[in-house]
């Protein structure tokens, strides 16, 4: 009498026979079964996958958000002794001390980002990956822009608090906008950088002249929003909104290029 | 490709450029009129407008190369981008200190932060920042291919930095805006400045022939002196 197939009584050679049903054989895996259909959903979800691994590996060594974290609010504190402000000036160079603050701290995360990539080799991993090499792009502009709006979400009431003003809602989509355009760009200038010996060095001084025009359009944004005079904010966002843009579909197009070896 | 065969056209280059050049210099500050209210200050023109044109075609060099280095793979276009990028940081250089030396006799001050002058020292400052990429890289295929992609951005970014930087400065109280010349300028100045924009032309080509056969030269140097490259001990057979 044979014995009915019972994974808890099998044992080694019965486990041979089994194991096509749970992993089926190479031919039928690469030949019968049709290619998964590579459409938006199939993107979107790679895209997320890689979101999820930062944000997994963050949540295990905090190194991202801690160090930029620290070092935008000491930048806020740096430039208030440096220039002893009172409430008029404040006005003038708020928002300048915001985004150099964001900048700087931006930085640093960046640096950190792709240097957990390179440093064992995760890259290459990535991208024996099946899937477009955009999708890595994204996926690591995502998560940087994550990281950098949740220091922003704290740097910025911190810096309303110590300048007695009120926090203000509306300045929520100027920085996101202008953090957008800053990670698109940095994105790709953090993945070149990451292939040199000086890459911490290297990186805002590649990438600073490009982001000039980000910069210039976000810092006058939250002026605008901080005065609250009134002013029209149509200008500035729209051009931030085109900079966005451009950033963006540059960075989908050339970022394969970056990373190929 | 040697360069032996190219040598009496570069040198016919130099001859022509030299002749060109003395032209230029004599219609810029002998032969043309002191303009009537800026006097000689108006000579520095002849020599400031040629080669800011010429660090514009020189970006513009970089770029077309990056891309064909990009799509072709051919390590020619790498060199052309880099000889170009090295020639258009020296005129962008040149650009900057004629036009500081004319503000300071013109406005007064070296520096304002006017839109052009703004994102001229921009455009300046991005193309350091590729040469230092390319000397932090060693690999020469890596180096050609990231180097590309920076100089493809690069130029995409001029014109987005020159309109932001129009935006901002009409944000801010205008400056009292002098333009060089003005739309009134006389037979003779106009000459001056085309034979100006035609010497700096062909200073360009030049610098780049040179500077593209030095480094080919090099490269033919580097392959006499190890015949069998690295990776073919690797390679079967």
């Amino acid at each position: 009498m044979s014995r009915p197939p019972s994974p808890a009584m099998s044992d080694a050679p019965e486990m041979a026979v089994d194991a096509p049903e749970v992993f089926p054989a190479p031919a039928e895996r690469w030949t019968a079964r049709p290619a998964p259909a590579y459409g938006p959903t199939q993107y979107a979800r790679q895209v997320w996958a890689l979101v999820w691994k930062d944000l997994l590996a963050e949540r295990r060594t905090k190194e991202i958000l801690s160090a930029t974290l620290v070092f935008g609010l000491l930048v806020v504190l740096i430039f208030n002794f440096a220039f002893d402000l009172r409430r008029a000036e404040m006005d003038l160079i708020g928002p300048g001390i915001l985004w150099v603050a964001f900048i700087f701290a931006g930085i640093l995360g960046l640096n950190r980002s792709f240097a957990l990539e390179k440093d064992r080799g995760a890259l290459e991993g990535l991208m024996l990956a099946p899937m477009d090499r955009s999708a890595i792009y994204l996926g690591k502009l995502i998560s940087t822009l994550i990281f950098m709006s949740v220091m922003e979400l704290v740097i910025v009431p911190v810096y309303s608090l110590l300048n007695n003003q009120p926090i203000r809602l509306d300045l929520i989509p100027v920085i996101f906008m202008g953090t957008l355009g800053f990670v698109a760009a940095g994105t790709i200038f953090a993945a070149i950088a990451a292939n040199t010996r000086t890459r911490e060095v290297l990186l805002p001084i590649l990438l600073f002249p490009i982001l000039v025009p980000v910069v210039i359009t976000a810092v006058g944004a939250t002026g605008i929003v901080l005065r609250g005079g009134g002013e029209d904010l149509g200008p500035p966002l729209t051009m931030l909104a085109a900079f966005d843009i451009v950033f963006l579909v540059v960075g989908m197009l050339v970022f394969g290029y970056v990373i190929e070896e | 490709m040697t360069t032996k065969r190219l040598r009496p056209i570069v040198g016919g280059l130099g001859i022509a450029t030299a002749i060109s050049m003395l032209v230029t210099l004599y219609l810029g500050l002998v032969w043309s009129p002191p303009e009537r209210t800026m006097g000689d200050t108006i000579r520095i023109l002849y020599f400031h407008a040629p080669s800011a044109w010429a660090s514009y075609l020189a970006v513009g060099v970089v770029a077309i190369a990056s891309i064909l280095y990009l799509w072709r793979r051919t390590h020619v276009w790498d060199i052309i981008a880099l000889a170009s990028a090295e020639i258009g940081v020296l005129f962008t250089t040149i650009t900057l200190i004629s036009g500081m030396l004319w503000g300071k006799l013109e406005w007064g001050t070296y520096w304002t932060w006017d839109a052009r002058l703004t994102s001229f020292l921009i455009m300046w400052l991005i193309y350091v920042g590729y040469l230092m990429l390319r000397s932090a890289l060693d690999d020469p295929e890596r180096r050609a291919r990231l180097a590309a992609i920076v100089g493809i951005v690069g130029a995409l970014d001029i014109p987005i930095i020159h309109f932001a930087v129009l935006w901002w400065r009409t944000l801010h109280p205008q400056p009292i805006v002098v333009r060089p010349g003005g739309p009134a300028m006389s037979e003779p100045m106009v000459l001056a400045l085309v034979a100006g924009m035609l010497s700096f032309t062909l200073v360009y080509v030049f610098l780049m022939a040179l500077r593209v056969s030095l480094e080919v030269e090099r490269d033919r140097i580097e392959v006499a002196a190890h015949p069998q490259p690295v990776t073919a001990e690797v390679q079967p057979s």
